[in-house]
């Protein structure tokens, strides 16, 4: 068995325009994709906006600059994430479309095995 | 003594290894470990086939060899097993029967299909399964997708990692996600094809392993998909585009075109298997690539002769062709059919419609295609320089004799 990060992208400002009742609608469907895949979940969360990012780069002379927003600006931001095992990627995959992701989409990333 | 250990080796290599490779692949689960086994066992060959003489099976001996060597290998590393990536579930305690061939046809099939997997990038996909599957060169392969080299070795080793590393399955999908992953496998046996009925490079223009390849691999397919229009669409491809090939090669082994080619010695079991399946293939709507291009092929198999095929009809094909598929060699096609349907002149313009497609700049088809309208045109020193450029593009030595030919009667 293998862990998968399942990362969940957005367009924020596409999902800020959800009325309350779609909200809702997206809740219950994790739910649903928590309680079928439970026996593969180790962790997940749903991640606040972008606005509320805090990054923290290196620059060039080695010091540490701390500056408001995402690491990276994208189209689709970043806004959560389901921890999983899966026996090979086909599983991990099979898993990944059912994960509700509106106005985006999810990519899948193996997690890094140290010896 | 030695060199005849070392010819055997070498068509062993040509011949067997993606078979050595495949199987030992489901003993190691991990691509890079099984290619060492398999080129540590063709080591062996070279070693001990001079003593001990030329096994009967040399695929079988490899086979055995190279995964004799990956169970040994995998047993000592069986305590930091968590951390090798896994394609498979491996044996538990290896017996005799280990030892033996397996059902080959199922490993090269299982190879194919993760090498054709979605999670990996098309370009890569192909290039994966000519290097595994076929056992190419990095720089055969490079050839064959008009890429350098080294461009063609990151590009190998990349989709390599991603197999390992994101545990891509080591399996044929089941049955209801076959037709999906279908057409990334059926492109890549198109390719296969392709390139053993005009070997990118060396002295044979035809590599008769790659071919038969090909042929075994759609012919698998075949029975796993018997509804498949584009299984049946490329089957018939095969079928008929190899059914000239005891025309293409004149007795000094020179190169022969399709309109000098002796109808009568066309392979017509392989036409009458593969007329049939043109059929079965157009009837869905619209017909896939593969079916029109089959059916462009059988347009030939039936005309009997060159100057009374139907050029007309095969330019119709290669319009809807261009439509689902608008390749740049496709293009290069269709605006041959355009020059003997309509003569060199109207060929001439459409070829030069695509001088400036980039991947056709050093396509050696292009400029020889030029020469050819140019020379039937008069205009001959034109003509020429178009053979020189095909010359300098073309490595493949039997097309490199017959464009030199040309050239001499265009310079005389």
């Amino acid at each position: 068995m293998a862990e998968y990060l399942i990362l969940i992208y957005g367009e924020e400002s596409a999902l800020d325009a959800l009325e309350t009742g779609a909200t809702g609608q997206m809740m219950k469907e994790h739910v649903v994709f928590g309680e079928n895949n439970a026996a593969s979940l180790r962790g997940g969360n749903a991640l606040q906006r972008t606005a509320t990012a805090t990054s923290l780069r290196t620059d060039s002379s080695g010091n540490l600059a701390v500056t408001d927003g995402a690491f990276a600006e994208t189209k689709e931001a970043l806004a959560g994430y389901y921890l999983i095992e899966a026996a090979d990627l086909d599983e991990a995959l099979a898993i990944a479309k059912q994960v509700p992701a509106p106005h985006g989409g999810v990519e899948v990333r193996p997690i890094r095995v140290f010896d | 003594m030695q060199a005849s250990v070392e010819a055997a080796v070498a068509d062993a290599h040509r011949r067997e290894w993606a078979f050595v490779l495949a199987a030992t692949v489901r003993v190691t689960g991990d691509i890079d470990l099984a290619e060492e086994c398999v080129q540590d066992a063709y080591a062996r060959a070279l070693a001990s086939w001079g003593t001990a003489g030329i096994p009967t099976k040399p695929g079988a001996w490899l086979t055995t060899v190279a995964r004799r060597r990956a169970i040994d290998v995998v047993r000592h590393t069986s305590t930091r097993d968590r951390a090798l990536p896994l394609l498979v579930e491996r044996v538990a305690a290896p017996g005799p029967d280990e030892l033996d061939p397996p059902d080959v046809t199922d490993d090269r099939l299982r190879l194919i299909f993760t090498c054709c997997h979605p999670a990996i990038a098309p370009e890569a996909q192909v290039a994966l399964t000519l290097r595994l599957v076929c056992g190419l060169t990095t720089a055969e392969v490079g050839r064959a997708f008009l890429v350098s080299e080294p461009t063609m070795a990151a590009r190998i080793t990349r989709a390599k990692k991603k197999i390992a590393t994101a545990r891509i399955p080591y399996r044929v999908p089941p049955v209801e996600e076959l037709p999906s992953r279908i057409d990334a496998v059926l492109t890549v046996i198109h390719l296969l094809f392709t390139t053993g009925h005009t070997a990118p490079a060396g002295s044979d223009l035809v590599r008769r392993d790659l071919v038969e390849r090909s042929l075994d691999l759609t012919r698998i397919l075949r029975t796993l998909l018997p509804d498949d229009a584009d299984v049946a669409g490329l089957l018939a491809l095969i079928l008929l585009t190899d059914a000239r090939r005891a025309t293409r090669l004149g007795d000094d082994g020179h190169l022969v075109l399709l309109a000098d080619q002796d109808r009568s010695h066309w392979d017509r079991t392989a036409i009458s298997e593969g007329i049939p399946l043109v059929r079965d293939a157009l009837r869905r709507r619209p017909p896939g690539r593969f079916a029109l291009m089959a059916a462009i092929a059988a347009v030939h198999a039936e005309a009997p002769s060159w100057d009374v095929t139907d050029w007309r009809e095969i330019v119709g094909l290669y319009d809807l062709l261009v439509e689902i598929w608008p390749s740049p060699v496709v293009a290069l096609n269709r605006a041959v059919a355009v020059g003997l349907a309509e003569g060199p002149g109207a060929g001439l313009l459409a070829l030069d419609a695509l001088a400036t497609e980039p991947l056709l700049a050093t396509y050696s088809y292009l400029a020889s295609a030029r020469a050819d309208f140019l020379r039937r045109l008069g205009r001959t020193d034109e003509a020429r320089i178009a053979y020189e450029e095909a010359l300098i593009l073309s490595e493949n030595e039997v097309e490199r004799t017959f464009l030199a030919e040309r050239l001499a009667q265009v310079e005389t």
